[in-house]
């Protein structure tokens, strides 16, 4: 009997990813819009009067039966690219995702070889003249 | 001298660094400008009561059937910058553009008061802003240059200041119209 208590207790926490929730949705979205007042802020965390326009926009669009990205797409479609918080990728913004990789490579690459000149500098030997440069110099440094 | 190429590379990158800047101070850009995507677009759909007239409607209809090229002006009695360029478009409207006004959020009381003077071939009144969504308006003032067969060609963020009149808005009109 506890077993089935404790089933149906189980399913019944599932519920949440079951349930159509629009606030969970509308959240979701909200998250992934850039206001546009406060430009580093999505429009879930902005307090502009424009954020929360567009957070009831949001909120209409869902209710009215549209799905997740058909809302986005609403959004997209009168603001452009920088009202998504994660910018498209595309040819204009291949610069934007590449770069950071790119220059990480670059920059690792230039570490190895500055690692591998200094390398083979160390393996080199004096020659008889460097040595008795150095004998010179050591000498004159006990003194 | 080619081995000193890797050492001139951060000198480079410097270089291009500070131009970029540069013509991004001096040019006078607005960096928190965002474009309304529905540039090249035709008007949105929209129906607004309207201030002159209680039993008008301004609609996208509207815009299909001007003779010329027209502007739009977003603004509101609120906003500071609006007033600073109220003159211009009184100038603008006297030169003969027909400018449409759209009041956001405003309260028509206030209105009476801020059209006195009215450069407005017509003003709607976009009491929830909704509309302004609707053309990618992100904050008052913005103008929106329109051709005659309704299509938005160009848009202006922030107040038209007098050198604008000459050096922007004109050109931008007579451009639509052709």
């Amino acid at each position: 009997m506890t077993r089935i208590v404790l089933l149906l207790c189980l399913l019944v926490l599932t519920a949440p990813a079951f349930a159509d929730d629009l606030d969970a949705r509308a959240k979701n979205i909200n998250q992934k819009l850039r206001c546009l007042v406060c430009q580093n802020e999505s429009i879930d965390t902005s307090q502009a009067d424009l954020a929360a326009d567009l957070r009831q926009v949001v909120r209409e669009r869902l209710e009215a039966g549209d799905s997740d990205e058909a809302v986005i797409t609403y959004i997209h479609d009168r603001y452009g690219d920088f009202v998504l918080m994660r910018p498209p990728v595309k040819p204009a913004t291949l610069l934007l995702w590449a770069g950071p990789a790119f220059i990480f490579l670059g920059g690792g690459f230039l570490l190895w070889r500055f690692h591998k000149k200094s390398q083979t500098q160390k393996k080199k030997p004096l020659t008889g003249a460097e040595r008795a440069l150095l004998r010179k110099i050591l000498k004159e440094e006990r003194r | 001298m080619v081995r000193k190429i890797p050492y001139l590379i951060p000198l480079f990158v410097l270089v291009v660094l500070v131009w970029g800047m540069a013509y991004a101070l001096l040019s006078g850009i607005d960096p928190a400008h965002v474009s309304s995507a529905r540039l090249d677009k035709p008007v949105p759909e929209f129906t607004l009561p309207v201030f002159e007239a209680r039993d008008a409607v301004l609609t996208t209809q509207d815009f299909k059937t001007t003779q010329g090229p027209v502007l739009v002006n977003f603004f509101a009695s609120w906003c500071l910058p609006c007033k600073a360029e109220h003159a211009q478009l009184l100038k603008l409207a006297e030169k003969g553009v027909r400018i449409y006004g759209i009041a956001y959020k405003d309260d028509p009381e206030k209105l009476k008061t801020w059209l006195v003077k009215n450069p407005y071939f017509r003003t709607g009144l976009d009491a929830s802003g909704r509309v302004a969504i609707d053309w990618g308006v992100s904050r008052v003032p913005e103008t929106f240059v329109i051709d005659s067969e309704g299509i938005i060609r160009h848009q202006h963020s922030g107040p038209v200041l007098e050198r604008d009149v000459e050096t922007v808005i004109l050109p931008l009109l007579r451009e639509a119209g052709q």
